[in-house]
C-alpha cells in the first residue's frame, strides 16, 4: 500500500495539515514580531533617559 | 537554580534565553520525525487515509485542554501564592491555547465531513470544546479590557478556575452522553485500543506539539515580561513629565 496515496478524501487531509501549518506559522510570527516590538520600545524609552528604579537596563537578561 | 529563583523575572528571562534555541531545535526535529511517520502510516481499514488527520487533530485537542490546565495552576499561583510570574504565564498561554482549540475544532470538522457526513453536530464533545474556545477568547478580552494588571490578573484567575469545570465535561462527554464523537481510544482503562502503526506516530506528534507549546509559551512569557517593563517605564516617564510641569 502506498502510504502517500490519500484516496478520495485527499482535499480534507491536505487542508487539515495546511490549516495547522498556517496557524502555527502565524503564532510563531506574532510572537517574534511582538518580541522585536517590545525590545524596540524599551530601547527608545532607555535612549530617552527613562530607567528602571533598580537602575538596571530594562532589556537586561542577566 | 531553584524554583524560587524563577520568581525573579530577570532570572527567568536569562533562563529562557538559554533554553529557547534548544527547545526550538528539539521541536523541529520531533515534528519532522512525527510528520514523516504520519505520512508513512498505513490507511485505516474503515477510515482509509483520513486517519492521517488524527495525527494533528488529537495533539491539538489534548493541548487545548492541557493549556487550560496550565492556566488553572497559574491561576492558583496568582490567587493563593501571588507568584509574580503566575499571571504572566496564564496571560501568555491563553492565545496559544485558543489557537490549539481552534485547530482541534477545524481539523475535527474536516475529519468529520468524510467520516460522519457532516462538518458539525451539536453533540456534547463538539459543543463543550467550542465552549472552551469561547472561554479562551473571553479571557483574552478580559485581560485587554481591564487596564490595572493586578485587577485583571485576579479576575482572569477566577474566570480560569471556574472554566476548569469544563475540562472533565470535555473528557467524559463521550461517556456521559450519546455523541457522534468516538470514545477515548488512547487514554482509557485497559490501555490504548490503537494499533502500534497509528499509536507511535500519534505519540511522537503529541510530544512534538507539547514541545511546540513549551517553546511558544516561554517566548510569549518573555514578551509579556518585557511588555510589563515597557508599561512600568512609561508610568515613570509620565510621572516625571507631571513633576516637571
Amino acid at each position: 500500500m502506498n502510504a502517500m496515496s490519500l484516496g478520495p478524501y485527499a482535499d480534507f487531509i491536505v487542508t487539515s495539515y495546511l490549516v495547522v501549518a498556517a496557524v502555527v506559522a502565524l503564532l510563531i510570527a506574532w510572537i517574534g514580531i511582538d518580541h522585536r516590538r517590545q525590545k524596540r520600545i524599551l530601547g527608545e524609552l532607555e535612549a530617552g533617559g527613562v530607567v528602571r528604579r533598580s537602575g538596571r537596563s530594562a532589556t537586561d537578561m542577566r | 537554580m531553584t524554583l524560587i529563583d524563577l520568581a525573579n523575572p530577570t532570572r527567568f528571562l536569562s533562563l529562557t534565553a538559554r533554553l529557547l534555541p534548544w527547545l526550538a531545535t528539539a521541536t523541529v526535529i520531533l515534528l519532522a520525525i512525527g510528520l514523516y511517520q504520519s505520512a508513512m502510516a498505513p490507511d485505516d481499514y474503515q477510515q482509509g487515509a483520513t486517519v492521517k488527520i488524527m495525527f494533528i487533530h488529537v495533539p491539538n485537542a489534548w493541548l487545548a485542554m492541557f493549556v487550560w490546565g496550565v492556566m488553572s495552576v497559574a491561576a492558583l499561583g496568582t490567587l493563593v501564592w501571588r507568584h509574580p510570574l503566575a499571571d504572566v504565564a496564564a496571560k501568555a498561554a491563553a492565545p496559544i491555547g485558543a489557537a490549539f482549540t481552534f485547530l482541534a475544532l477545524v481539523t475535527g470538522s474536516l475529519w468529520g465531513r468524510p467520516m460522519w457526513g457532516t462538518y458539525w453536530e451539536w453533540d456534547a464533545r463538539l459543543t463543550s470544546v467550542l465552549i472552551l474556545f469561547l472561554m479562551y477568547l473571553g479571557l483574552i478580552a478580559l485581560w485587554r479590557a481591564v487596564e490595572d494588571p493586578s485587577r485583571a490578573a485576579r479576575a482572569a484567575a477566577i474566570l480560569t478556575l471556574v472554566g476548569a469545570i469544563n475540562l472533565p465535561i470535555i473528557k467524559f462527554s463521550v461517556d456521559w452522553w450519546n455523541t457522534l464523537h468516538q470514545p477515548a481510544s488512547v487514554m482509557r482503562m485497559g490501555g490504548s485500543s490503537l494499533d502500534r502503526a497509528f499509536l507511535i506516530p500519534l505519540l511522537v506528534m503529541a510530544v512534538a506539539f507539547s514541545l511546540l507549546f513549551l517553546t511558544l509559551h516561554l517566548a510569549a512569557m518573555r514578551n509579556e515580561i518585557l511588555r510589563r517593563r515597557v508599561r512600568a517605564l512609561q508610568l515613570i516617564q509620565a510621572q516625571a513629565g507631571r513633576r516637571s510641569l
